[in-house]
């Protein structure tokens, strides 16, 4: 249990966003520490869904600069933000329906396949090697996630709570170096959000792995998370450990409503 | 009797190609939600350069063997189809991500008159043969169950394997390999596809070169037996009730929507058409495809939409 929370691995500065006329974020820093359990909390629409998806590669930001272990970060897509080791799950579940579960937790792997794409594609030699020792790692994610009674299951008819796991799962069978979650409670029940937090503790506990994470619920967030941003109407209004986030007079206001 | 299973098994081989057009439009909707106007023009492009290398070749050797000419023309017809996926790639799909189904259409509707522009540019605009030894002639089988027993068309029998071992092939790519799974993967979902690192682009290119590969048997099959000039085209045409019927998005669906629709034209044409004075094998695919949409609006096999609310 000695998690041990390491250097910024990742280090954003005055990230700006525009869509059109509409400020999505505006200037914008924060930094994120290997190991640790980051949270972007904030109100409905204050711009936390843009911030990962920034940080994701789906969004450029229009000013602002992005530093990934020190180097600065070019103008990226989302699946080259996947090759340098970002995973993400989606707030609305976004899995492959038709597909098993394991066939799901598999396109993770899609990544560290190295075989040539013509071996692949005509299934031969060493791509079916790899795709046996794929399988292998993917099953160690099943077996972690609790999930081995559906793993032939499509993904489509399990409820919401277990599709939420599949998701996190096949971002987990990317091995990733940073791990983005976007509402990963959302519409769970107490249960659920248990298991969850669970998971998600586990997940940085064991694998090391760093662990950005979005929730406009703060209860749970305050529990699991080592530091804790805030954001409203696109600009940050706190960031710190979870109690000094909790005590601050303009979290409390964006929270709560100037009337109280 | 006898004439009856002719007639159906008529109908199974010419459904076999329809499939096989089918499965060009199914491949590329199901992976990039476009529907490919164009798969009818991909046909006689793929078609067209077959032929014209094909006899390039054999003018090379020397007129020698006319089995590895057509072997050249294939793997030469095979390129000119993955530099086509590769354009449409680069100078369209690749400008038009997200945008709406209907825009995409249209530009398919676009790749449909330059690839038949070009093509004809290129390779010339006269009717030209396909020939890759297939045997013309009919066999008598059956002698003893039938009267007069069941005449079967070589040449169909051999185009219907050839399409059902393509099917098959295909079937095996798309469940059991790796690249199969990044396909359906990004078939289901674009945006998550993407951020587990399956690249859309080369994606885009693999299924646009495994539909022109698709279009290109297919256009050796359709030209050996018609020629190769520029009806074969409209084959796109014939089979669209077959997609309609079978559902957009269902492999299976494109190949019994095929069978359905084939065998439907000729006993339709054999049976109902005296009666109204012939000529229906043309619109019976259509209506075939309506009654099914009635009771079936996703097809055959397609997905069904079920919205929770």
């Amino acid at each position: 249990m000695s998690r041990k929370i390491g250097d910024v691995i990742l280090d954003l500065q005055n990230i700006s966003l525009r869509f059109g006329g509409v400020k999505a974020l505006t200037d914008i820093s924060f930094n994120i520490r290997e190991h640790e359990v980051r949270a972007i909390i904030g109100p409905n629409g204050a711009g936390k869904s843009s911030m990962l998806n920034v940080i994701n590669g789906v969004y450029h930001p229009q000013d602002g600069k992005i530093f990934y272990r020190g180097v600065e970060r070019k103008k990226m897509e989302p699946h080259m933000a996947a090759s340098t080791g970002i995973a993400r799950t989606f707030q609305n579940i976004a899995l492959f329906k038709g597909m098993s579960v394991l066939d799901n937790i598999m396109t993770g792997r899609t990544l560290k396949m190295k075989s040539n794409m013509l071996l692949q594609a005509l299934w031969l030699g060493p791509a079916q090697k790899e795709e046996i020792e794929h399988r292998r790692k993917v099953e160690e994610i099943i077996d972690f996630l609790e999930i081995q009674h559906i793993r032939k299951t499509p993904v489509g008819r399990l409820p919401y709570g277990l599709q939420k796991r599949v998701d996190l799962g096949r971002a987990l069978a990317m091995e990733p170096q940073i791990l983005l979650l976007d509402e990963p409670m959302a519409g769970m029940n107490v249960e659920e959000k248990q298991d969850m937090c669970r998971f998600i503790l586990d997940v940085n506990d064991q694998f090391g792995t760093t662990i950005v994470l979005i929730e406009h619920d703060m209860g749970v967030v305050m529990d699991i998370s080592d530091r804790v941003v805030v954001l409203d109407y696109g600009k940050k209004i706190g960031d710190g450990l979870p109690d000094e986030v909790r005590a601050s007079p303009e979290v409390i206001k964006a929270y709560l409503g100037a009337g109280h | 009797m006898g004439f009856f299973i002719e007639t159906l098994i008529g109908g199974l081989m010419a459904g076999m190609l329809y499939s096989l057009v089918a499965l060009g439009f199914v491949l590329i909707f199901k992976s990039s939600g476009v529907f490919n106007f164009a798969q009818g023009a991909m046909v006689l492009f793929a078609a067209l350069a077959m032929a014209r290398f094909s006899e390039w070749a054999n003018h090379a050797l020397g007129g020698d063997s006319l089995l590895l000419a057509n072997l050249i023309a294939f793997v030469g017809a095979g390129l000119a189809m993955l530099f086509v996926a590769w354009a449409v790639e680069r100078f369209v799909l690749r400008k038009l991500v997200n945008q709406e189904g209907a825009t995409l259409l249209m530009v398919t509707l676009g790749i449909t008159y330059v690839l038949e522009g070009v093509g004809q540019t290129i390779f010339g605009s006269e009717i030209y043969n396909i020939d890759v030894g297939m045997p013309k002639e009919p066999v008598m089988m059956l002698e003893s169950m039938f009267e007069g027993g069941i005449l079967i068309n070589k040449e169909d029998f051999i185009a219907a394997l050839i399409a059902a071992v393509l099917v098959g092939l295909l079937t095996l790519f798309f469940q059991k390999t790796p690249v199969g799974r990044a396909l359906r993967a990004v078939a289901d979902d674009h945006q998550a596809a993407q951020s587990i690192g399956i690249p859309l682009n080369r994606i885009w290119v693999i299924v646009w070169l495994v539909a022109g590969i698709v279009a290109l048997v297919a256009g050796i099959i359709w030209g050996s037996k018609l020629g190769v000039q520029f009806s074969l085209a409209t084959v796109a045409l014939r089979a669209l009730p077959v997609v309609i019927l079978g559902g957009l998005t269902s492999v299976p669906g494109a190949i019994v929507g095929g069978l359905i629709i084939g065998v439907g034209e000729k006993l339709s044409e054999v049976y109902i058409g005296p009666m109204v004075g012939g000529g229906i094998e043309i619109w019976f695919a259509y209506v075939l495809a309506l009654v099914f949409l009635l009771f079936r609006p996703q097809g055959l096999f397609g997905e069904k939409i079920i919205n929770r609310v």
